[in-house]
């Protein structure tokens, strides 16, 4: 069921060239903004969009003599993400400098850890839409500082510097090169977001940069060596890494086949005109001259405290997603839907919670998403509340509404709120179950209906006729089975 | 007022609880040494209105009987230290004008004791320099002249500034900061006492960084109980400085016994190196007989790698310092030279703003950092200092505390070693072994050569015990009776 | 190991230091020299021998996860050579 990527160079991940097919190789560096209220080295807040340069300390301003002291929190995430990945958890890490000059770097290098990460080796899987399980490699995971923010479109001549976001905590989580084509990366990001969000490490939040993406792109025919790779900086949105992915995957091709070579290089994606092009400020050869930062000690993590913190790992998707499956008897599909969000997860668990799994998931799978997906709005913020929901179904389990009658009281739920037990009494909704009621009913359609009425004796499906004008007449609310019943006492069929 | 002046720290603060002067009259008193002494450019910045108003405080609280334990001492600052609101530059041109809005732990425990400011004293440009010849703002002349000669003579460096006031009697006590030497060595050639904490006890938080895991802050008095008083406000742990110990700070001043029998003190043979002047070694020949006639007894030990100290040195502190540097940048703070676009600001501002040593060793330690060149370097140099660090803790299975000389000779002219990097390095010859080990080390005069300037006397000790260094120092002091003073020739 | 002029004007560059053409040849010297001096360290045989991480015997302490700073936008921009709304100003930066 599970096929790594690199050996599964099926025939739909390739592109064509004019030359013949071509495999596109991924590898992806992503920024995940650590949920922290602190910086990773400085008491000043990390929250989104204040005054310029009103969250900054002296040490990230990088004033004469300021030292960095880590945040115990950004520790404990990075660990957990770890965790999380399923990777190596290194309870000896080093923090190097990275040196180089920016404006929006203030100290003239940033804290990162190059040789010693925290994080080790890990694996995500990705839920292909065909039902099958890639799995992405994750060569890292580390912790640094973030860099300040350059703004370069307010002033014709200046850049302006705002150093908020200089010294708050990002895990970098590096992939390994096992990413085959646009939508991988896309399933990818989407799913390890997923993950930091159930584990609450980051809040995935990409519009406001909270995570980020550097995504190496390189190709070549199938069976090849790796080809040269270009590095598509700082994407964050995942449509926009599909089509940047796309967009240099075929320009390296198109290079390639026209007698080019491809030149190792640092792109931006111009959202605009959907291309990439080169950054003029990465031209110059970078030589970061890492060494271990001696304002810090290396970080030594006690096994117990990795252990406590495994312990307190929440059930991750896949794990979900495989409870489901087995426990609950959902399809992995539904499973896989219900599991990427840990929003839409949990309301569904608290519907599912003493009732039937199946009717739980098509609930809420098709009628809550596919009213939310209307209405424009998350899980987080239905009008109609997991106990609520799930206080309906129980109304269809023990009969006191139909399955049909039900969809409609939905439809009140969502529109105007309140009770599904209540609509149902106040709108007289109640399902009837009396056979006298019922088989009064029956006779006086078929008194008006003769011809159709014999007509059931040949043509048994006819019968279905008469189940609708009942069920009409009742305006939904009689017992199908107890019409089918009485019908066919009736007529014979 | 000058008997004022003369007095050691220990007796300002007796004279000061029994009223006998009052801090105010203390502080004036050393203002005017400071003014009429201008010539020594000891002084950056003399704070005297502030040190007025930090007096009169400390005369409330002798006055209502809450002195603390530094109650209306005058003390310089080396201007590394950042003072709040008092313009900080590290001798450097690239951070003229800069005033911190903050206060380095290490003046904050000071003044937090009941020290009173005087003022920044000059320096090395950012630490960088054995004779205070780098500084942007001129050299310091050392108090000491040969007998008979009008030659003005480095006081040593980097703390030049501090051992200059304190030799010349401009302050009692003064802070200062070691990386490779610069307490020990400036305070042996004025002849006063230095002493170079173990690494971590005493916080570098505010400390202008040269290179983060050698710098240590500390006390250069005229006597061994002076720095013994001075450290003892100025060390203990910060949580803002993550290098910083989490350990007591004993009362150095009570460590001094005066009383050494039965000690183990080490003499390095290392130390005995080429061309060494007659007189050092009979300086440290002296030293060792004073201490096994106060009865301690002296061992051979072996420090191998001791010869390797000063080039590793050369490859460790370059390499901190080109990063520690790196945010004198002209975007922040300090000199900004304009350019075309960011990368020549950067280029211009860090050209016109560092001097020439401070050049040559950013570009040393970016050169060793660099790839290709980084194991041959500084890895190289790292492990080199593990293997210094593994001597010292050998010798110490059969030593306390190890002797040797301060610095290999007397104080030189102003220019004479200016022109050759290496030469002056070398002056840091005995005195980085303890910085590239973190260990503790005090450097006390010993006497005098033949022309009539200090010597010292260095002791190392094993980490943080500065108790047993303040023990025999305070020994080595007594027997010593050093009481040479140089001639006033700068007032 | 030496270094030639051409590696001394790149590590002005990377140090960002501005040097003229005049300069490059005595620093060229210059750094020679001290490298020179210190290629003894070759002579040492480290083999097994790890680097120095820390000269003191400590852990690595850690603070916890509290707002305890910043707020204080004018301490940070009140030495800059160049400011504007809050913003340091710097020259234009290409992307």
């Amino acid at each position: 069921m599970t096929t790594k990527s690199p050996e599964a160079t099926t025939g739909q991940k390739l592109i064509q060239g004019v030359t013949g097919p071509w495999e596109i190789v991924i590898g992806l560096e992503v920024h995940a903004q650590v949920s922290s209220n602190s910086k990773l080295f400085s008491g000043a807040a990390t929250e989104f969009g204040a005054a310029p340069n009103s969250q900054v300390s002296l040490v990230d301003a990088a004033m004469p003599g300021m030292l960095p002291v880590i945040n115990k929190y950004c520790v404990e995430q990075a660990v957990r993400t770890g965790l999380g990945l399923e990777a190596q958890i290194n309870n000896y890490s080093v923090f190097d400098r990275k040196n180089y000059f920016y404006p929006d770097l203030p100290q003239g290098y940033q804290i990162s850890q190059y040789l010693q990460p925290i994080v080790g080796e890990g694996t995500v899987l990705l839920d292909m839409p065909d039902g099958k399980t890639v799995e992405i490699g994750i060569e890292r995971l580390h912790l640094e500082q973030d860099a300040g923010k350059s703004i370069h479109d307010m002033h014709p001549q200046h850049s302006l510097v705002d150093l908020n976001r200089s010294g708050v905590a990002l895990m970098e989580i590096v992939s390994k090169p096992d990413i085959r084509s646009s939508e991988e990366a896309g399933l990818y990001v989407t799913k390890l977001r997923s993950i930091l969000r159930y584990l609450g490490t980051c809040d995935g939040n990409m519009e406001q940069g909270s995570m980020r993406a550097d995504v190496n792109v390189s190709v070549r025919r199938p069976g090849e060596e790796l080809g040269t790779r270009c590095e598509i900086k700082n994407m964050n949105s995942i449509r926009f890494i599909r089509a940047a992915i796309e967009y240099e995957a075929r320009r390296q091709v198109d290079v390639i086949e026209e007698g080019g070579t491809i030149t190792q290089e640092t792109l931006l994606y111009d959202t605009a005109n959907g291309v990439t092009r080169s950054m003029r400020s990465k031209e110059e050869a970078h030589d970061y001259r890492y060494f271990p930062d001696p304002d810090l000690l290396p970080l030594e993590l006690d096994q117990s405290w990795v252990d406590e913190i495994r312990l307190s790992l929440p059930e991750l998707p896949d794990q979900k997603k495989k409870r489901f499956i087995d426990d609950l008897g959902l399809s992995p599909y539904d499973a896989s839907v219900l599991v990427a969000d840990r929003e839409r997860a949990a309301y569904f668990e608290t519907v599912a919670e003493g009732r039937d799994g199946k009717l739980a998931s098509n609930w809420v799978t098709s009628d809550l998403f596919g009213a939310l997906k209307k209405s424009n709005l998350d899980v987080t913020e239905s009008p109609v509340s997991a106990e609520a929901l799930g206080r309906l179904i129980d109304l269809i389990s023990d009969n006191t509404i139909s399955g049909k009658i039900a969809k409609q009281v939905f439809e009140i739920m969502f529109a105007e709120g309140g009770e599904a037990a209540d609509i149902v009494e106040a709108r007289g909704l109640r399902q009837v179950t009396d056979s006298g009621a019922i088989e009064a009913v029956v006779d006086d359609i078929i008194a008006a209906n003769p011809e159709k009425a014999a007509e059931v004796a040949t043509k048994p499906k006819a019968l279905g006729w008469f189940v609708g004008q009942v069920m009409k007449a009742t305006q939904g609310k009689a017992n199908p089975q107890a019409v089918n019943e009485i019908l066919k006492k009736k007529l014979g069929g | 007022m000058s008997q004022l002046t003369d007095m050691t720290l220990a007796q300002m603060r007796d004279g000061l609880r029994a009223k006998t002067f009052s801090a105010h009259d203390l502080a004036e008193a050393h203002l005017t040494e400071m003014e009429a002494s201008r010539i020594l450019n000891a002084f950056l910045v003399e704070t005297g209105d502030k040190a007025l108003a930090m007096a009169r405080e400390s005369d409330k609280h002798l006055e209502a009987g809450t002195a603390r334990p530094l109650e209306g001492i005058p003390l310089g600052i080396k201007d590394l230290f950042c003072v709040k609101d008092v313009p900080t530059t590290a001798g450097s041109h690239i951070l003229e004008g800069f005033s911190p809005p903050y206060e380095s732990t290490v003046t904050q425990n000071l003044w937090h004791d009941g020290a009173v400011c005087l003022g920044k004293l000059n320096m090395d440009e950012f630490a960088m320099g054995s004779s205070n010849e780098t500084s942007y703002f001129g050299p310091v002349k050392n108090p000491w002249r040969r007998a008979g000669s009008n030659q003005d003579l480095v006081p040593g460096g980097s703390s030049g500034g501090s051992a200059a006031a304190v030799a010349a009697k401009l302050v009692p006590g003064a802070t200062g900061t070691d990386t490779g030497g610069s307490i020990r060595q400036p305070a042996a050639v004025t002849g006063i006492v230095g002493v170079k904490p173990t690494y971590g006890r005493c916080s570098r938080w505010g400390v202008v960084a040269f290179a983060s895991s050698l710098d240590q802050a500390g006390p250069l008095a005229r006597t061994v109980q002076d720095c013994a008083i001075m450290l003892k406000s100025m060390a203990g742990h910060d949580p803002k400085d993550s290098t910083s110990l989490k350990v007591d700070v004993p009362d150095f001043e009570a460590a001094m016994t005066g009383d050494v029998k039965g000690l183990r003190i080490g003499v390095p043979k290392e130390y005995r190196v080429d061309n060494m002047p007659e007189e050092i070694d009979a300086l440290w020949q002296q030293g060792i007989e004073w201490l096994k006639a106060a009865g301690a007894e002296i061992v051979d030990v072996t420090l191998p790698h001791t010869k390797y100290a000063l080039p590793a040195y050369y490859i460790v502190a370059p390499a901190e310092a080109s990063s520690n540097l790196a945010r004198y940048d002209g975007v922040r703070y300090g000199l900004r030279e304009a350019g075309t676009d960011i990368t020549e600001l950067y280029e211009n501002s860090r050209a016109a703003g560092f001097g020439h040593e401070v050049q040559r060793r950013v570009m040393i330690g970016t050169y060793v950092l660099s790839a290709g060149y980084y194991d041959a370097y500084y890895l190289q140099a790292q492990k080199v200092r593990t293997l210094i660090k593994r001597d010292f803790d050998e010798a110490w299975a059969t030593c306390d505390a190890i002797l040797t000389p301060t610095t290999p000779g007397p104080a030189f002219a102003i220019g004479e070693k200016a022109d050759d990097p290496l030469e002056m390095y070398l002056n840091d010859i005995f005195t980085v072994t303890a910085n590239m080990s973190g260990l503790p080390a005090i450097s006390i005069p010993g006497g005098v050569t033949k022309d009539g300037l200090p010597l010292g006397l260095q002791l190392i000790g094993k980490a943080l015990d500065e108790e047993t260094l303040f023990r025999v120092g305070g020994v080595i002091e007594e027997a010593a009776q050093f009481t040479a003073q140089p001639d006033v020739w700068w007032r | 190991m030496s270094v030639d002029q051409d590696t001394v004007r790149r590590i002005a560059k990377l140090s960002r230091i501005a040097i003229k053409e005049e300069q490059v040849e005595p620093m060229t010297g210059e750094l020679n020299g001290i490298l020179a001096w210190v290629e003894q360290l070759r002579e040492v045989n480290t083999d097994g021998v790890p680097p120095l991480t820390s000269v003191v015997e400590a852990k690595l302490s850690m603070r916890e996860d509290v707002i305890t700073d910043g707020g204080i936008p004018k301490d940070v921009t009140r030495n800059a050579p160049e400011t504007e709304d809050g913003f340091f100003v710097v020259p234009k930066v290409m992307e």
